[in-house]
């Protein structure tokens, strides 16, 4: 099962380097950007099944370790085999 | 009287902050290393600078999950001092023994250079008439840009939890914030270098007065008194 972690800075919270990449976007001639947040995506491959037990597991780590939850929000995909 | 000055795989500041008080105010003083679990009575802790694990993930995020955290947090809890410097600032954010949380800097620069800090009424030590109303302090760092949320903010002021304010903001801290302390006074975190400001060769000896209003929340014979 592999699992796909996205971590994110919060919408209130400054992103400098969202901003420098942005503004470079735009110098490469992008019309129109009205934002631009930079992140990391964290991959996981685990044994065993999508249960409500390792989501929980999950949760509990993307808020300890994977993300900041005071400056970052977390999402994850769950994709079988 | 006993220091402890914690090492964590890719610390570079424990050395400096080991000097500060060893040699600087002439205080037993000694390492250790992050896979312990005791703190061996200290009575303070100090988080040193450096590129703990990396800084993988996030500064400090790793280093919060080291077996010695558990003791820091314990002394921490019971009332001892801990103080954080710069890369300890971050870990203590992390471990959540200090609010907020800090972000690369707005210009997206490594800063290092020293820095006019306007010193915070936040105590009997740590306020304008101990240590009068500016330091100057070394900084040296790509992720001090401090930022909590409105709330949080709010509890600072009202707590006179901040400790010091930057006089031309280096990295774009929230109200340019550059060192706070928890809500019990106990735990103290700042993204300056006391460690880099105690040497004659030093830029300046601030760094003195901020380790010794540190130790003076617990022992009075520490408090300065501004001439």
């Amino acid at each position: 099962m592999k699992i796909k972690v996205f971590v994110t800075p919060k919408r209130n919270v400054l992103d400098p380097q969202g901003v420098a990449v942005g503004h470079a976007l735009e110098s490469l001639g992008l019309k129109g950007l009205r934002g631009t947040r930079v992140g990391k995506v964290v991959e996981l491959e685990i044994e065993g099944e999508d249960t409500p037990a390792l989501r929980a597991q999950l949760d509990k780590l993307c808020g300890d370790l994977l993300s900041n939850p005071v400056i970052e929000d977390y999402r994850y995909e769950v994709a079988s085999g | 009287m006993n220091i402890a000055v914690l090492q964590f795989p890719g610390s570079n500041c424990d050395q400096d902050a080991f000097h500060l008080f060893a040699s600087g105010l002439g205080l037993p003083t000694r390492y250790v290393w992050h896979k312990e679990r005791g703190l061996g009575g200290a009575d303070l802790v100090v988080v040193p600078g450096g590129f703990s694990y990396g800084d993988y993930l996030r500064c400090g995020a790793i280093a919060r999950f080291s077996p010695v955290m558990g003791a820091v947090r314990e002394h921490a809890r019971a009332g001892g001092l801990v103080l954080g410097i710069c890369n300890g600032f971050q870990i203590l954010c992390e471990a959540g023994l200090l609010p907020g949380a800090l972000i690369r800097n707005t210009s997206l620069e490594y800063r290092c250079l020293t820095c006019d800090l306007d010193v915070e009424d936040a105590g009997p030590s740590f306020s304008r008439d101990a240590l009068g109303v500016r330091l100057r302090l070394p900084i040296g760092h790509g992720e001090g840009n401090y930022r909590i949320d409105p709330e949080g903010l709010a509890r600072l002021q009202e707590n006179r939890q901040v400790l010091l304010r930057y006089a031309d903001n280096p990295n774009g801290s929230l109200g340019s914030i550059a060192g706070i302390r928890s809500p019990e006074g106990n735990v103290f975190g700042m993204m300056p270098h006391p460690d880099r400001a105690f040497e004659r060769f030093h830029p300046s000896r601030d760094g003195l007065a901020v380790a010794r209003a540190v130790l003076a929340v617990r022992f009075p014979e520490f408090l300065l008194k501004s001439a």
